[in-house]
């Protein structure tokens, strides 16, 4: 090997580079998911049937009131719009504790045939905490509470 | 008080405007006035942005509700102790916290620094007074945490009972000590630019920073880690959340930059490297707190959303631009005063390692934003999750792993083949065999095996140079192993300090490998009804659920399920696990109902249990979770936060040598010795 040190290094730093690059590119072609608000769904949806059934994420705002929860809390739908396109969503797992009807979600999942939106995971965004007036309690179905409101003694 | 506080916000924007436009002048024009009142306006800003804090928890601690931020944070039955953290649980507060660590570190930077880098000083106090000036122009214009309402509501809206836990108390503080300390290394790199002086002195008042921020930022990290675990109740501790990734970036940075630090002072080689890294971990910080602050990026994480982000952005690009200005017309002064010699090497290692760290950081900056990168180049969001950040960093992971044990024991310059073979056969051969015995006991998740493989050979690397260098003084001295192995220790801090971090690297990795073995279940149960389930260890877990219970605490209503827990048959433990619905003063539901997640934790694996409702009386829907190692999570980062603590402290040899004592050396010991400064 009649290489220099400095190029056998700088060899190793191109291999180390290129690996971190290829990595990078094919987990993107992989992974990389649209993100979009539901009208360009639905424009996606219209240009591409195909569409339905892809891994998409959307973010969008849940229409208040529009959220039904199955007894145990586990199973929920509701609906969610940025104005101008509203699709139904159902999701079973979880919610964060910070979902409510009124947030903005980011919602990781696919468009069923039926044009409801099936989810996978649903985060919840409180963005604005206290620009709202405070929130009036509601009896969340699904969520035993022990009565109307909790007594105070 | 509170009206001192306010008003000093104001005194503390004046002394922070004078501090810069007197210091920076001063430092032009040389003038020996201007540059002493630039300094004493640095010392008389962090007073002020002390008494605006002070203000600010007082109208905090006496439920001042005229101020929006005490109103927007805190209610009246909120324990005292939350209403103190409250200070950092909105933005404005965050920010004036932010200024008063920054101004409180600037003022010891300034005052340690007296005697030492005479002609950098004048630099670098405009520079800090600068930064600061921007985070306190943010607060009087941007994000007032005095900003009042104009009314008076009878009680405020509570503290997001997500923040109402320990962990959350403690992880911004010390994510916030690490983020800032990069400013510090920072106004050095700029008034070593400015003045040319780039030689070795400045960078060693700079690595004391450097490691200062990389021990918050390294516990700062963990405990939201713990946080997001105990409170989040998804049953994980890493999301690759953009907030994650954002103080993860200044980590990954921080630690190439306490490793390629060493290539300089040894070898006098990296010199653009190493001010190209100061530089970026307090870009990367700022760069973060955008990311988090403007909603540019969704995140899980609440922060309000407003125009701060934009100052941020605009302040980064006045920093990037001044900083490329600077490293670029510096270069010349920059020049390496050594060649890389050979490829088996220390420095090589280092300069790999370096590589690996900046692929790591640039990798998670892409993905972080990738969202904003496509939509500007395709006009589509198309954003990455985790399995993209998972399917890149494990590999580059495990390959920095494989450096951190060849790293510490390969020789500078050149290593022969004896030094390969003396340090690395033991090593390897632990490494090997861990792999083989994980292989035929039928483990077939592959990157977990390299992982524990390779986690075994830098164990093996480190522990052999602590049995090392313990016999040696144990031969020589004649000191117990116990007494020999805690002097070998104090004696090369920086070494074995070190080394410690390493292996709480080591015990993080296996951690992280045993997420490969999660399993999880959803159940329904009635009281009285059992859930069996095999765990990834393959142990025969029983659950008996002992009813649903309703009860009031402080300031919240909770309905708790208990679940009793046995493993093969015998008893381990109870489960609890909550929800809480946090009411205010006048008993009024304040946030939704919020999880509390019941964990029972053994060394080998968490069973972590999370109520998700309750269907009738006594029926709970659950989600149970088997983590195995989940516990080492914690405990290596305790380790790598203690390895920090000992590099850091202050060297012993110092202030014998001030007694007029220096210790005798040993002729084996020189080599050590001489190891230890590099």
């Amino acid at each position: 090997m009649a290489l220099k040190p400095r190029t056998k290094f700088l060899l190793g730093g191109a291999l180390i580079l290129g690996t971190a690059g290829y990595l990078m590119a094919s987990a993107i072609a992989q992974t990389g998911t649209y993100y979009l608000t539901p009208t360009e769904l639905a424009s996606k949806v219209a240009q591409d049937p195909s569409f339905y059934g892809t891994g998409v994420k959307v973010g969008a705002r849940v229409v208040p009131g529009s959220v039904i929860r199955a007894p145990g809390g586990r199973d929920m739908t509701f609906r969610v719009t940025d104005g101008d396109k509203t699709y139904p969503v159902s999701f079973h797992g979880i919610a964060p504790d910070t979902f409510t009807d009124s947030v903005d979600v980011v919602m990781d999942g696919r468009l069923a045939q039926d044009g409801t939106f099936r989810a996978t995971t649903v985060l919840a965004k409180c963005a604005s905490r206290y620009e709202n007036a405070p929130a009036k309690y509601r009896a969340t179905p699904g969520y035993r509470s022990g009565g109307a409101a909790p007594a105070r003694t | 008080m509170i009206l001192i506080g306010e008003l000093s916000l104001w005194v503390a924007l004046l002394m922070a405007a004078w501090g810069t436009t007197a210091g920076f002048a001063g430092a032009y024009t040389r003038r020996a006035e201007l540059i002493a009142s630039a300094r004493r306006a640095l010392f008389a800003m962090c007073g002020f942005v002390v008494l605006a804090s002070i203000g600010l928890w007082t109208a905090l601690l006496t439920s001042d509700f005229s101020f929006k931020f005490v109103a927007a944070y805190t209610s009246a039955n909120l324990p005292s102790v939350y209403k103190f953290t409250a200070f950092w649980a909105g933005q404005e507060g965050s920010l004036l916290f932010w200024a008063l660590i920054l101004s409180i570190y600037a003022t010891i930077a300034v005052y340690t620094a007296r005697k030492s880098n005479r002609e950098l000083m004048p630099w670098v106090v405009p520079t800090l007074s600068a930064i600061a000036l921007f985070f306190i122009l943010v607060l009087c214009f941007g994000a007032n945490p005095y900003a009042r309402l104009d009314w008076i509501p009878p009680d405020g809206r509570g503290l997001n009972p997500q923040l109402q836990n320990p962990g959350m108390a403690a992880h911004p503080p010390n994510l916030y000590l690490g983020y800032i300390a990069t400013a510090i290394p920072f106004a050095f790199a700029v008034g070593a630019l400015i003045t040319r002086r780039l030689d070795a002195e400045w960078l060693s008042s700079v690595r004391r920073w450097v490691l200062l921020s990389w021990f918050f930022n390294t516990v700062g990290i963990v405990l939201g880690m713990w946080w997001a675990y105990v409170e989040l109740g998804w049953g994980g501790y890493w999301a690759w959340d953009p907030v994650e990734n954002a103080s993860f970036l200044p980590w990954l940075i921080n630690t190439a930059f306490l490793h390629s630090i060493m290539v300089q002072e040894k070898r006098g080689m990296l010199r653009k490297w190493n001010v190209t890294l100061v530089v970026s971990a307090f870009l990367l910080s700022i760069l973060g707190t955008f990311i988090t602050r403007s909603g540019v990026i969704s995140s899980v994480h609440a922060f309000s959303q407003s125009e701060v982000g934009y100052w941020f952005l605009g302040f980064l690009i006045i920093a990037i631009a001044v900083t490329a200005y600077l490293v670029s017309t510096r270069l010349s002064d920059l020049r390496a005063t050594a060649e890389l010699e050979s490829m088996v090497s220390r420095e090589a290692t280092f300069l790999f390692n370096n590589l690996l760290l900046c692929g790591i950081a640039f990798s998670i900056l892409w993905g972080t934003l990738f969202p904003i990168l496509s939509e500007a180049v395709c006009g589509t969001k198309i954003t990455v999750g985790p399995p993209f950040f998972n399917s890149v960093n494990i590999p580059l992971g495990l390959g920095l792993l494989a450096l951190t044990g060849i790293g510490p024991l390969i020789a500078w310059r050149r290593a022969s083949v004896r030094n390969l073979r003396r340090q690395f056969t033991g090593p390897v051969i632990c490494g090997v065999l861990v792999g083989v015995a994980l292989l035929a006991g039928g483990m077939r998740a592959y990157y977990s095996v390299m992982s524990y493989a390779l986690g075994g050979f830098v164990l093996a690397t480190s522990l052999q140079d602590f049995q090392k260098g313990t016999s040696a003084r144990h031969r020589m001295y004649g000191e117990p192993y116990v007494i020999a192995l805690f002097r070998l220790v104090a004696r090369n801090r920086r070494r074995y300090g070190g080394y410690i971090v390493h292996i709480g690297v080591v015990v993080l990795f296996a951690a992280f490998a045993g997420l490969a073995f999660k399993k999880e279940f959803d159940v329904t149960l009635r009281a009285g009804q059992t859930f069996s389930a095999v765990d990834g260890f393959g142990d025969h877990w029983t659950f008996v659920s002992q009813g649903v219970s309703d009860y009031d605490e402080l300031n919240r209503h909770t309905t708790a399920v208990l679940l009793e827990a046995r493993r093969n048959g015998k008893f381990v433990g109870m489960i609890k696990s909550e929800k809480r619905q946090y009411i205010d003063s006048q008993g009024n539901p304040t946030f939704e109902p919020a999880t509390e997640v019941g964990i029972l934790d053994k060394p080998h694996e968490d069973v972590y249990t999370v109520l998700a409702g309750v269907i009738g009386e006594d029926t709970a829907e659950m989600r149970i979770t088997f983590n195995p190692l989940v516990w080492w999570v914690w405990y290596g980062g305790m380790i790598m936060a203690l390895g920090g603590l000992i590099v850091m402290w202050p060297q012993a040899e110092r202030r014998r040598a001030q007694a007029g004592y220096v210790a005798p050396l040993a002729p084996g010991f020189v080599h050590a010795e001489a190891e230890a400064v590099s």
